[in-house]
């Protein structure tokens, strides 16, 4: 039992990476129907954002930097609406898909310019070996402990922002029909950039999380960006909450898969997304039918 | 000066031509019925006057300012108000966070949630349900009073009556009536033309695209309007 | 007043020309063109088939891909496998190539189309990733680290008086000539008209009775044998084949820059974009990746600007057409 429990707490926690790396793309694709093919590449460039901020300040630990990541990247992402994207929205799919994905292959090859191949890692002045006793023989780390519970944290802040505040309700308004927002005063150009300002200042968290949990490469971001996609579509469209689960679902199937090796770690993870596709196409958790 | 003068106004639905050199004029506070055919240029006149399809500049003074083919956004903020065709509710909100959405722009007025309630009492006790799990009627009080949530100075509804019954028509038509005055000034298109005609202080006729009738609500008679309506 | 109703104009008649002297010159390559420049011409060959493939799935049917190395890794793998594993000649192998491939998309196709827009295209993408691990488990494939082809097996690719360098290099051509003609066939039949139909607007396309999901599936399929046949050719030319190259993201992001910038939707569009692609390739290759950065960033301010990419806009400023899958209406006053 001891292993096997082992297994699942870990893959839970892990989840909760997934979950935050997720709760980027869903949110931008919940208020504008933007798949940012990008996002994972975005996810990697904040790690690395957060890497040149530690050398540069000297700060000990990343988490002191994050505030600061966190609001960069929100300008990233507000600029980045504003000048690029709003220009590639229009009624056919194909335009931001391409634009995105050209962003990816660009951010990708920037970053191996500029930090070379090499694996890169995040210190946390020895926090990232910590750990704490559950119990029952139970150790986990209190890295992926803190990723945890600020995945918990980040989702219930965004799921707060969407259904108590007025932004919020501006967001599902214009997802719901924008011509009709705009007769309400509502400036979607700017509404998106503040909804792409808040995923990029949450993928800035996602990244900054992943770089003190692992090493970390410029050509990560694909990766990142399909388990991200994989956590959305288990959790079901338009739901945060359900991102998590599906993040946790990725993560705990990544555990088992881990027991045979590392290639089957990726496998069985994709296989989970497979699977769930294959019997719930809508996922785990939809968004109730209005 | 009137609120509302339009003069020499075209515009194009998509690439097709719905208005021709249009003259209108709403004064303020004034109740103006619109009425005429399918294809007439009804929806559309509505439309650009409410920044959603686009119009040349000087086509359109609000105020005495010329705001032809601003954004509607702007123009909720100066006071124009539209209850689009469909009612267009938002549906993955509830009918409170429907009327909410009316006071986005944050304009200065006498409008609340309370008078909207007010208006419509029937909205206070569904508040917490989903838009689209109302009626029809209730539907088109939601559409209503998220306009007047904006505090409009200029309110324009578009074929309210569609597909109510009639004594669903007569109980909103009656909400509104109390609301015809100094502060609000109304355009209203409406398919059914003895409900125009007995709400409004003036009426105007489109046929084709351009003014084809227009006058005092009282003084025009049937044969007139028939002829307006489906031209000579 | 007078209207026909006509497909192409002088401007298509002279094209058909040059491009059969063109291609007749290219079939006698072999014969007057050195060893260098049939391996680049076959390299150039490859990508137009790959990005015509491409454009013909998302350019006209809206199914935007981005696993399009599943199928040049599993065509590769299929030739490599069959000939190590079976002694199958090359050249059969490459058949069975595009079968496998075929196979391989019948069960994919019924996964990934539960998916909408966007979310299909990294769909598609995730699948690759499941492939190209599932081939660097099989350790008689050389696991993660790959395989080379026995020499004898290059050298059996001889056909009487052509060597093996030629003999690629008209199979890359062949492949090219009749992907292009059967997608320019495809494009001109009844089966086309419904294709650009959904190209310029699906939910119309719907309203005429147009099954869109079944002439998705039926190019989604058509565009996985064909790269798979194309795969298991490029790496019959390159002899080694490694899981981390075979399943490479790099092989679709060159196909749609290659697509993006020529112009999405038309024939043409691919052409140019093949000679713009190889013409930077050609002067920034000593740059490494600022290559990509700036592939990419020239492909994202065309997607911006020129959204009907560089061909797209001549030939809508000049009213161009060379290879017209279309009809026009041309309508002339006359006097009665």
């Amino acid at each position: 039992m001891g292993n096997w429990g082992d297994i699942i707490i870990q893959g839970i926690l892990l989840g909760g990476l997934y979950g935050l790396s997720a709760a980027g793309l869903s949110l931008m694709f919940g208020v504008m129907r933007l798949v940012n093919v990008a996002h994972g590449d975005m996810i990697i460039a904040s790690a690395f954002l957060s890497l040149v901020i530690q050398r540069l300040t000297g700060v000990d630990s990343p988490f002191l930097c994050l505030p600061l990541v966190c609001v960069l990247m929100f300008a990233c992402g507000f600029g980045l609406q504003r000048l690029v994207l709003n220009r590639a929205l229009n009624a056919d799919m194909l335009r931001p898909v391409l634009v995105t994905f050209g962003l990816s292959v660009v951010i990708q090859n920037g970053m191996l310019e500029a930090f070379s191949a090499d694996s890169q890692r995040l210190q946390a002045n020895g926090l990232e070996v910590a750990s704490v006793s559950l119990g029952g023989g139970l150790v986990v780390g209190v890295v992926p402990l803190l990723i945890f519970a600020s995945c918990v944290a980040v989702t219930g802040v965004l799921q707060w922002i969407l259904y108590r505040t007025e932004l919020g309700r501006a967001f599902r308004a214009t997802s719901d029909d924008p011509v009709t927002a705009g007769l309400m005063g509502v400036n979607d150009r700017n509404l998106f950039a503040i909804a792409t300002g808040i995923a990029l200042a949450v993928a800035g968290i996602a990244g900054t999380f992943t770089g003190i949990r692992s090493s970390f490469y410029p050509t990560s971001g694909p990766e990142s960006l399909l388990f991200a996609f994989e956590a959305v579509i288990i959790g079901g469209l338009g739901s945060l909450w359900g991102t998590l689960a599906g993040g946790i679902v990725l993560g705990v199937a990544q555990g088992l898969g881990a027991g045979f090796s590392s290639a089957w770690q990726m496998l069985a993870g994709h296989i989970a997304f497979l699977v769930v596709l294959m019997v719930r196409p809508t996922g785990l958790f939809p968004k109730r039918g209005n | 000066m009137s609120l509302v003068d339009i003069r020499g106004l075209s515009a194009c639905y998509g690439d097709f031509q719905a208005l021709f050199d249009m003259t209108c004029e709403v004064g303020e506070g004034e109740t103006i019925a619109i009425i005429g055919a399918n294809g007439a240029g009804k929806s559309t006149f509505l439309k650009a006057i409410a920044g959603v399809v686009p119009a040349p500049s000087e086509a359109i003074l609000f105020d005495g300012k010329p705001i032809g083919g601003l954004r509607s956004m702007e123009l909720v903020a100066r006071g124009i108000a539209l209850v689009p065709e469909g009612r267009c509710l938002f549906a993955s909100l509830s009918v409170e966070e429907n009327l909410l959405m009316g006071a986005y722009a944050k304009r200065p007025g006498e409008w609340s949630l309370a008078k909207v309630y007010g208006v419509f009492p029937r909205l206070r006790e569904r508040r917490h349900q989903s838009a689209t799990t109302l009626s029809g009627g209730e539907q088109q009080m939601v559409a209503i009073g998220r306009a007047l949530m904006s505090n409009p100075r200029l309110l324009m509804c578009d074929e309210i009556s569609l597909g109510l019954a009639p004594s669903v028509i007569a109980n909103i038509y009656q909400a509104l009536g109390p609301l015809k005055g100094r502060h609000m000034a109304m355009l209203i298109v409406e398919q059914d033309i003895h409900q125009a005609v007995s709400f409004s202080d003036r009426l105007y006729c489109f046929q084709e695209g351009r003014v084809s009738l227009t006058g005092q609500s009282t003084a025009v008679t049937h044969a007139q309007i028939s002829s307006a309506y489906f031209g000579a | 007043m007078d209207f026909q109703v006509e497909r192409g104009g002088r401007a298509s008649k002279n094209a058909a020309i040059t491009l059969l002297i063109v291609l007749s010159a290219l079939t006698a390559g072999p014969y007057w063109l050195n060893a260098g420049h049939q391996s680049v011409l076959m390299e150039i060959f490859y990508f137009l088939a790959l990005a015509q493939l491409w454009n013909l799935m998302a350019g006209f049917a809206g199914v935007v891909s981005l696993g399009q190395q599943a199928f040049v890794g599993i065509g590769g793998y299929t030739l490599f496998a069959a000939i190590a594993w079976w002694g199958i000649p090359p050249l059969v192998a490459l058949a069975l190539a595009g079968i496998v491939g075929l196979l391989v998309a019948l069960p994919v196709v019924h996964m990934v189309f539960r998916l909408q827009g966007a979310y299909l295209a990294i769909g598609t993408w995730v699948v690759a990733e499941v492939l190209g691990l599932g081939v660097s488990q099989i350790e008689s494939l050389g696991a993660g680290s790959g395989m080379s082809l026995p020499i004898e097996v290059a050298d059996s690719i001889e056909i009487a008086f052509i060597d093996r360098d030629g003999v690629l290099y008209l199979g890359a051509l062949f492949l090219l000539v009749t992907g292009n003609l059967c997608a320019y066939g495809l494009l001109r039949s009844r089966f086309g008209l419904a294709l650009t139909a959904i190209r310029d607007n699906e939910s119309a396309a719907a309203a005429s009775g147009v099954d869109c999901k079944r002439v998705k599936l039926v190019v989604y399929l058509a565009t996985a044998l064909g790269t798979s046949l194309l795969g298991a050719l490029i790496y019959l030319t390159k002899f080694r084949i490694s899981p981390a190259a075979a399943f490479d993201i790099n092989w679709t992001s060159y196909i749609i820059f290659i697509v993006v910038i020529g112009g999405v939707g038309t024939l043409e569009g691919p052409i140019v974009g093949t000679i713009v692609f190889f013409l930077l390739r050609e002067y920034l290759a000593d740059t490494g990746t600022w290559y990509l950065v700036i592939l990419g960033l020239l492909s994202v301010a065309i997607m911006l600007k020129w959204p009907a990419g560089i061909w797209g806009s001549i030939a809508k400023r000049f009213d161009l057409k060379l290879f017209p899958t279309g009809r026009r209406l041309r309508v002339s006053d006359r006097e009665l």
